[in-house]
């Protein structure tokens, strides 16, 4: 069900809509910290949390309040406990993805007083945004709203005038996509590359320069003010999947092929239908849509044609059984029951008439590019992938070779130290497997590169 | 020559110095700073970055070596990203380079011969909701049409 709402996205377009005297104004300031942390313990906020089901907004869709609970708890009176870390990851890089850009640059303040809250809750002095070195005014906005707060005493060794110090700090990135993975993000903050670690050790035991950490999302920090200033729950069931734990509202991104992209505000759950016609006025040219990528490139695309099998009346997807995957609700575990992912909410539309070769050697490019290349299966496999598309592409790649793509995804799968690997084979093996005819195409003739198109309306 | 950094730099490094509990946190920070003094990351920039930090040149050069923004050799006066990623592409990036390339009299990679204009592709640089688009230094623009490009161009090569 489309239901618009404003909660993270009063303050966009306003005149000065970052300064702390809009978010004064339009948002209650920075009341919510200031209640939360003069007058919540560290545990009553973690519970509190937990009811808000907050699914991480960068992807996974690890539930926010859960993961502040696994931080060790406050260690006993007379023993000295490591420092603790939150870190909030604005490392946006996914293709397709395009939404926490505009909190920071459009509503930073939401950003700090979510860290302020969260920094809190896990008993952390300290909290890095890491954003992605290009987005410049993203910083620049982000370093504006934390002056502005320390000059109002939210920031600083006493907060409010709790003796509970917290310090928010920028940290930039310098250009790689792998760097938002989590533990490639601790190496990369601690001053090393970014290759990702082994889990376990895990962040909340041994995160960032081996202390508890917490790593989230910043669409999931800046959602925390709203949700704590209406009740968690009441948050959570703003949403359309309330009843399966999936709360509250997001962001959602439209980009690809339709005629109105951009990023909306609504209640979780809204469908791949009513976002694209309703919330993207249609397709370019009011042509069909061949596929959408559902929530980011790792994510595998859907078609139109898909249908919803959920035959026994206990599923969560019953009411859904035998209907188009476009007319279900965007959720974690919706997406997720119909093979694919959620991710990061930011749907790219494409049209009739596009190549489905081209699209994949495009995505494959991008992960042959970004893949930090420790482990053997993606640093090969996905330059591998890419290759082989572009053969295909130039009309010279045998039968054996579009069955051998099959072969090199399935052994990324599975086999490396973090989840890139299934980032790239998942996405690849859903082009393959629901594309085979056009695939074929190229070997058996039918399709040349000079046919193919990505765009449907010539660029002016 | 050995690499130095200026006064007002040296003061923002002892800044950055105070928000980590390690020193070699701020590599990644301090080679922002440097690139942004010196255009890009010479092997005297790594020497003066690891003698800071107390690291070895080994590591600060692993790090540069990994991250995309990080020159490893002298650049243009202006860096011009195209993004080229699939949502960009779906809408037209390819055009936007092969129109900067024959604008520019380069190709991808390249630097124009007077050393003002490096042009090069980008991956998804998280605009894809405005594309096709580019980042010309700091500056995104987004939204590209082929008037708006020309005008951009034309002012890079004044």
């Amino acid at each position: 069900m489309l239901k618009r709402t404003d909660y993270l996205t009063r303050v966009y377009g306003k005149p000065e809509g970052w300064s702390l005297a809009t978010y004064e104004r339009e948002m209650g300031g920075y009341e919510v910290a200031r209640r939360v942390v003069t007058t919540m313990t560290r545990e009553q906020v973690v519970d509190e949390a937990k009811k808000a089901n907050v699914r991480g907004r960068g992807g996974a869709g690890f539930p926010m309040g859960v993961k502040w609970g696994f931080m060790p708890k406050a260690a006993p009176p007379g023993t000295v406990a490591k420092p603790h870390y939150l870190i909030v990851n604005a490392d946006e890089s996914e293709p397709g993805t395009h939404k926490d850009r505009t909190i920071m640059e459009l509503n930073p303040h939401a950003c700090i007083e979510g860290a302020i809250i969260a920094s809190y809750a896990i008993g952390a002095h300290v909290a890095y945004i890491y954003v992605r070195g290009e987005l410049d005014l993203s910083m620049a906005r982000l370093e504006g709203a934390i002056r502005e707060a320390r000059a109002k005493g939210y920031l600083g060794k006493t907060p409010f005038g709790k003796d509970f110090p917290i310090e928010v700090y920028v940290h930039s990135g310098a250009g790689a996509y792998i760097c938002g993975e989590e533990t490639s993000m601790l190496n990369s903050i601690e001053g090393r590359r970014g290759e990702p670690r082994n889990k376990p050790p895990f962040p909340a035991n041994a995160g960032a320069f081996g202390c508890p950490t917490t790593v989230n999302n910043l669409e999931s920090i800046a959602s925390v003010p709203t949700a704590f200033g209406m009740g968690c729950e009441a948050f959570s069931k703003l949403s359309a999947l309330h009843s399966i734990n999936d709360g509250g509202v997001r962001l959602y991104g439209l980009n690809g092929h339709v005629k109105k992209p951009g990023v909306v505000e609504l209640a979780v759950g809204p469908t791949l239908n009513e976002l694209i016609y309703d919330v993207g006025g249609g397709v370019l040219g009011d042509r069909g849509v061949m596929c959408v990528i559902p929530g980011g490139s790792s994510t595998p695309v859907l078609r139109p044609s898909e249908t919803v099998n959920a035959p026994d009346p206990k599923s969560p997807l019953h009411p859904w059984h035998g209907k188009s995957v476009f007319d279900l609700p965007l959720g974690v575990d919706t997406m997720r029951a119909v093979g694919t992912m959620l991710g990061t909410c930011c749907v790219t539309v494409i049209a009739e008439g596009t190549d489905p070769v081209w699209c994949m050697q495009n995505l494959m490019q991008f992960y042959r590019h970004e893949s930090c290349g420790q482990c053997t299966p993606c640093r090969e496999g996905g330059a591998w992938l890419e290759r082989v598309c572009q053969k295909l592409l130039d009309g010279k790649a045998s039968m054996q070779e579009l069955d051998g793509l099959n072969e090199i995804a399935n052994g990324i799968m599975g086999n490396t130290i973090c989840a890139f690997g299934e980032g790239t084979a998942m996405p690849a093996l859903a082009f393959l497997q629901k594309f085979r005819p056009e695939f074929e195409a190229y070997v058996r003739g039918g399709r040349t590169r000079a046919d193919a198109r990505l765009t449907v309306e010539p660029w002016r | 020559m050995p690499f130095a950094l200026t006064p007002e730099r040296e003061r923002k490094l002892q800044e950055l110095l105070d928000r980590y509990p390690t020193k070699m946190a701020v590599t990644l920070p301090l080679l922002h700073l440097c690139q942004e003094q010196a255009g890009y990351i010479s092997e005297e920039t790594m020497q003066f970055v690891a003698k800071r930090l107390d690291v070895s040149p080994a590591h600060v050069k692993g790090v540069v070596t990994f991250y995309t923004l990080f020159n490893q050799h002298p650049v243009g006066k202006h860096q011009v990203w195209v993004c080229r990623t699939l949502p960009c592409a779906l809408r037209g990036a390819f055009d936007v380079i092969e129109h900067c390339e024959k604008r520019l009299g380069i190709r991808c990679g390249e630097t124009t011969a007077d050393g003002k204009v490096t042009l090069r592709t980008a991956e998804c640089l998280a605009s894809c909701g405005t594309a096709p688009m580019m980042q010309v230094d700091k500056e995104y623009h987004e939204n590209l049409t082929r008037a708006r490009l020309d005008q951009i161009l034309a002012k890079l090569l004044d």
